[in-house]
């Protein structure tokens, strides 16, 4: 059974660590706010400029004054901060972010990483995507394993145009785990969702990764 | 012999005298939060066209920079993420506008290196990317890195919660993000706020923005403050 969104987002939960600065894309990776395990302080940032993230306000509650960088109203906490987005962009560039987890169309099997456009059709912006690959310290993406046409996501080489090069710390697919130690090294299947085999991860990747 | 003063009535006079088709114009927010709402729409109603509009989004189709887009006045868009814009989107597609795309730390680095006087600087954002197409790069330590060069405007608009007769600005919670470098980045800076007070009604130790940077100051009205995305929680039953 493969992982589901949730699963997914537990997944990479487990990858916060005690005092951890974090940054979470959107999609999937905001659900890891979900699953923070609660002996765990992790400091969520916004790249809009807060740090310190709370949930969601009470309905009647909301500030337009306040939203994260999808644009949705939030909640501050005792700790909170607020600064301006190149003081936000400083933090992620400047390495003090521990770790973001963000989402992929594509993971090639030298870290390379492509989320933010395809040829052909409308291209959003890459909002602060690239700078988050370029400076946080540690980069988890989450992805379905194959596309919705059921080719492989994580390959050799990116086809589509790239967010960041070699720039991947591990990948959490809903059907398995790949990490590295460092980023000269190739990645390696450490994990396996419940009852997927490796000869079916193994099936549904064109990258060549080490086996666990 | 009367002192010079910051204060205009509206944004409609603190447009006087200083637009003109293809300039270029800074506009402050993320999404429609921290918008200068009052300079937007006096821009559209002036009537001024062909610009050049450096902002983080480009609002959506009711909304901030959107009612520009819906005018036709707006030739290019200089900004990080504009996913929110239908009328964007077809007058992209059809070629009616230019468009150049930041990473959002990098617009933002752009902008506070041209208003603090810097050509450029290198960065690791965006080596190895269709970002780095066409700039100098260098090689240091085995990173690459991109030269990216700062961003002036003719004009920034900026948006602040409480301003005092001087231009010193406050600014609230995420409603901060681009403006206060923005602020600094335009040859004329004009900021709008919720509340303009007189010089001694801001504490000088919590001003985000000194008034040198601003040039022009109005008592902005009727602010809607559209929310994108209204999330909310439920109350736990007590």
């Amino acid at each position: 059974m493969a992982w589901t969104r949730d699963q997914l987002a537990h997944r990479a939960a487990r990858e916060l660590r005690d005092g951890y600065y974090v940054n979470l894309g959107i999609g999937i990776p905001t659900l890891v706010a979900n699953y923070i395990p609660p002996n765990l302080k992790v400091i969520l940032q916004s790249e809009n400029g807060m740090l310190g993230m709370g949930p969601f306000p009470f309905e009647g509650e909301e500030d337009p004054d306040l939203i994260n960088a999808g644009k949705q109203t939030i909640t501050q906490l005792p700790m909170s901060s607020y600064f301006s987005s190149s003081d936000s962009f400083a933090m992620i560039r400047g390495g003090h972010i521990d770790l973001s987890v963000l989402g992929a169309m594509e993971v090639a099997e030298n870290g390379d990483l492509a989320n933010w456009m395809v040829p052909g059709k409308m291209v959003k912006g890459m909002g602060g995507a690239m700078d988050l690959v370029a400076g946080v310290k540690r980069v988890v993406v989450v992805m379905e394993h194959i596309s919705k046409d059921g080719s492989p996501k994580f390959k050799p080489r990116c086809e589509l145009p790239l967010t960041g090069a070699n720039v991947v710390d591990m990948l959490i697919t809903d059907l398995a785990v790949f990490a590295r130690s460092d980023r000269r090294s190739q990645f390696r299947m450490i994990e396996l969702a419940p009852g997927v085999t490796a000869d079916e991860v193994r099936g549904k990747t064109s990258a060549s990764y080490l086996a666990s | 012999m009367t002192q010079a003063t910051k204060v205009y009535a509206d944004a409609r006079v603190a447009l006087n005298g200083i637009l003109r088709d293809g300039m270029t114009i800074m506009s402050g927010g993320f999404g429609l939060c921290g918008i200068p709402e009052n300079l937007i729409t006096a821009l559209r109603d002036s009537g001024v066209r062909e610009l050049t509009v450096i902002s983080n989004n480009a609002g959506v189709d009711e909304w901030g920079l959107g009612l520009l887009l819906k005018s036709k006045q707006i030739a290019k868009m200089i900004s990080s993420y504009v996913g929110e814009n239908k009328e964007f989107e077809r007058q992209y597609l059809s070629g009616e506008l230019e468009l150049e795309f930041n990473p959002q730390g990098t617009l933002a680095e752009r902008i506070r290196a041209g208003g603090a006087g810097i050509f450029g600087f290198y960065t690791r954002t965006g080596a190895g990317t269709l970002v780095a197409e066409g700039k100098e790069q260098r090689v240091v330590n085995g990173d690459t890195y991109i030269l990216e060069t700062g961003l002036t405007a003719d004009v920034s608009f900026v948006k602040a919660w409480k301003g005092d007769t001087e231009g010193n600005l406050i600014y609230r919670k995420t409603a901060r993000n681009f403006n206060p470098m923005m602020a600094t980045a335009g040859r004329i800076t004009i900021a709008e706020v919720e509340y303009l007070v007189e010089p001694g009604e801001l504490d000088p130790d919590q001003i985000h923005t000194p008034g040198i940077f601003v040039q022009r100051i109005i008592q902005g009205t009727n602010y809607v403050k559209a929310i994108e995305q209204r999330t909310v929680r439920k109350r736990s039953a007590a």
